[in-house]
């Protein structure tokens, strides 16, 4: 058996992901970057912070306007909590050890989610007083609180550092927040087999015991019966194209080439499924359906999708119909 | 309410599945569960199942999942993304409403390629929690220190729960954490998310499982001794952790009332405790007592493949009561941070 194949996988939004957050958490955000915290009177009475557009008891509309807003802390009330020792790289706000907690600030009835930044583990116990410490640059973000601190007997907490707005400074509207997953992902028996095939300038498919269709590229199963394709099978390089497209968007991805160009689908010959892929050396009003075509492979030959350059037209007959009319 | 049983059961877990993609892990497990049911696949009315597109890194799990069933001529089915316990819900639904006769429900996901415990961050709320990046199991803390301090109970109690996973996790094939530990061992842990140690906090595991069920008389002509669904029922708590008290499992009370659950004895109770404190806080919702046995497969904490640890339960449940070890049991599957959503199954057998 040959070695597993495992690779890296990022799932990433460059930049952040964007969202809109509504007036009423919009609300409270344009607090947070004024340095106050704001919570909502709910209709029994409960100061609920954060608030939500929605009472989360009765799911009652929660107005983003009125006398039911109030302000809460700063100071606050560890509720629970638990300590972080290895903080997460690019994503945690603090870079040394710290505790999340639940901290239900004064003057309100619920409780917000936050990290605390103390010396140790031995720092904080439920019930500890905690007040915020304010980014000096503010956005309207959660994290415009960089961490609230231990509040000792009788101390004031610090204030939160001037927001100069800027030059007509609306209402927050919408937050951005990374978000980044990374995988080491397998590839499975079956796709293996396929990449280490496009390395030695082979298509590698499979067909299941049970059927003799042949499934290039295949995932490991024949999708009409889901029985494995546990018995390999070499396809050929070249096959017919069953429909097309013609490309006219610039720009698709780094890999495309200049437009206008054709992706395609192709009945490899050996194979009884559809198989992807770019057409060249015909002029695209010259590309149609039935027309043959071959690989062109790359001079280096990788594990991967890059060693099949291109497909090309062929120069052989066109092929009828009926060979391609299930495939369609 | 028509009668639907468990008619087959058939799960697949390793701490890490090098070798396989989800689909190929899946084939197996699907045509096993299909085979024991006595109904052939294209018979099968319905078929439904759970999965997460986060745990691959790419979306539409579900449909190269659909791979492994073989769906032609095509099928009746659906998907939630969610614990495969809530598509077996959905599919008893579908037997329900009088349209099919039976269904196949099947959960499939590997959590060792990403970082389950940052990508779970995820399902928070996006505007206030997603932000800050507590982990799954830092979330899972917070609620144990409110349990303890709510409940009066103590870390020894949870290190026993940990330590029974672990020892029951020993006669079970698919438990990938087991072994003779006791509550001591777990104790000279240091603690990893304070007050939980690393014992208290389910593996990681690669997994995949299947259910067939059937109604009245197809159940009754195909499977010896049936595992009756006589109740089932799942309820939700707010999104926000701070809304809730954590300390107790509200949702979890009202589905086991709801599911019948104090209708007769529990012989056996399979629960989808990820943490030892959930254990604890879960049983206290379902109102069991001693005479019920707790976990007998060790549970989440000796084997948890996401998006099928909840529908293991249910097979786990109804394997037992088919085999004749169990008269009646519950099952208990949960979903969202902290307990959010909680499903209760009572199943039983002809008696």
């Amino acid at each position: 058996m040959a070695e597993p194949l495992v690779e890296p996988h990022v799932l990433d939004y460059p930049g952040g992901y964007t969202r809109s957050v509504g007036p009423v958490i919009g609300r409270f955000l344009t607090g947070l970057r004024d340095g106050r915290i704001e919570a909502v009177r709910l209709a029994d009475g409960r100061v609920l912070v954060p608030p939500t557009e929605y009472d989360p008891s009765t799911s009652a509309p929660v107005a983003a306007d009125g006398a039911h807003w109030i302000e809460v802390g700063p100071r606050g009330t560890v509720q629970t909590f638990t300590w972080v020792a290895q903080p997460r790289a690019g994503k945690h706000g603090l870079t040394k050890p710290f505790a999340f907690a639940l901290i239900r600030p004064d003057g309100a009835d619920t409780a917000l989610l936050h990290m605390v930044d103390c010396a140790s583990a031995d720092g904080i116990r439920v019930g500890s007083r905690v007040a915020p410490r304010w980014r000096a640059e503010r956005t309207g973000h959660i994290t415009d609180i960089e961490a609230w601190i231990p509040l000792g007997d009788g101390e004031e907490p610090e204030p939160a550092p001037l927001h100069v707005p800027a030059e007509e400074e609306q209402p927050v509207t919408g937050i951005t927040s990374p978000s980044r997953l990374e995988y080491r992902l397998t590839a499975g028996q079956a796709t293996a087999r396929y990449l280490e095939g496009l390395g030695e300038g082979k298509i590698i498919g499979g067909r299941a015991p049970s059927s003799s269709d042949v499934y290039a590229a295949s995932r490991g199963t024949d999708p009409i019966t889901g029985d494995a394709t546990s018995i390999e099978v070499e396809v050929q390089d070249s096959g017919v194209i069953t429909t097309f497209c013609v490309v006219n968007i610039p720009g698709l991805s780094e890999l495309a080439p200049e437009v206008p160009f054709v992706s395609a689908q192709i009945l490899l010959d050996g194979a009884n499924n559809t198989f992807f892929g770019l057409i060249r050396g015909a002029d695209v009003d010259e590309v149609h359906m039935g027309m043959r075509v071959k690989a062109k492979w790359a001079d280096e030959l990788k594990p991967d999708h890059t060693s099949i350059l291109w497909w090309e037209p062929s120069g052989e007959p066109d092929e009828e119909y009926d060979r391609y009319k299930d495939y369609l | 309410m028509r009668d639907v049983a468990v008619i087959s059961f058939v799960q697949s877990a390793v701490a890490r599945d090098f070798e396989h993609n989800e689909v190929e892990m899946l084939v197996p497990t699907l045509h096993a569960a299909i085979a024991e049911s006595g109904i052939a696949k294209n018979d099968l009315g319905f078929v439904c199942s759970g999965s997460l597109d986060y745990l691959q890194g790419g979306p539409f799990a579900f449909v190269s999942g659909l791979d492994a069933v073989g769906c032609w001529p095509p099928m009746r089915e659906s998907h939630v993304e969610m614990d495969s316990a809530w598509a077996l819900y959905e599919a008893w639904v579908a037997i329900q409403t009088g349209e099919v006769d039976s269904a196949l429900v099947y959960g499939f996901g590997k959590s060792s390629p990403g970082d389950l415990h940052e990508m779970m961050t995820l399902q928070y709320d996006p505007y206030y929690v997603a932000p800050l990046w507590p982990s799954m199991v830092d979330v899972a803390a917070l609620q144990a220190r409110a349990y303890l301090e709510a409940s009066g109970r103590d870390e020894e109690e949870f290190a026993e729960v940990a330590a029974r996973a672990q020892r029951n996790g020993r006669s079970n094939p698919y438990a990938v954490r087991a072994g003779d530990v006791s509550a001591k061992d777990v104790l000279a842990q240091p603690r990893t998310h304070d007050p939980l140690r690393d014992a208290d906090i389910a593996p990681i595991t690669d997994g995949t499982a299947a259910v067939v069920l059937a109604a009245g008389d197809l159940a009754r002509s195909v499977c010896e001794r049936p595992a009756w669904i006589r109740g089932i029922e799942h309820r939700i708590e707010a999104h926000g952790l701070g809304v809730r008290d954590l300390a107790t499992s509200e949702s979890t009370k009202l589905a086991a009332t709801a599911a019948g659950v104090a209708n007769g004895r529990v012989d056996i109770a399979e629960l989808h405790a990820q943490f030892s404190h959930e254990e604890l806080m879960l049983a206290e919702a379902l109102g069991l007592n001693g005479s019920t046995t707790i976990n007998p497969s060790g549970g989440p904490l000796a084997s948890n493949p996401v998006m099928s640890a909840g529908l293991i339960r249910i097979g786990e449940v109804a394997r037992r009561i088919t085999s004749g070890d169990a008269q009646r049991g519950v099952a208990h599957a949960t979903s969202g941070p902290c307990l959010q959503q909680n499903l209760v199954c009572v199943l039983e057998g002809d008696s």
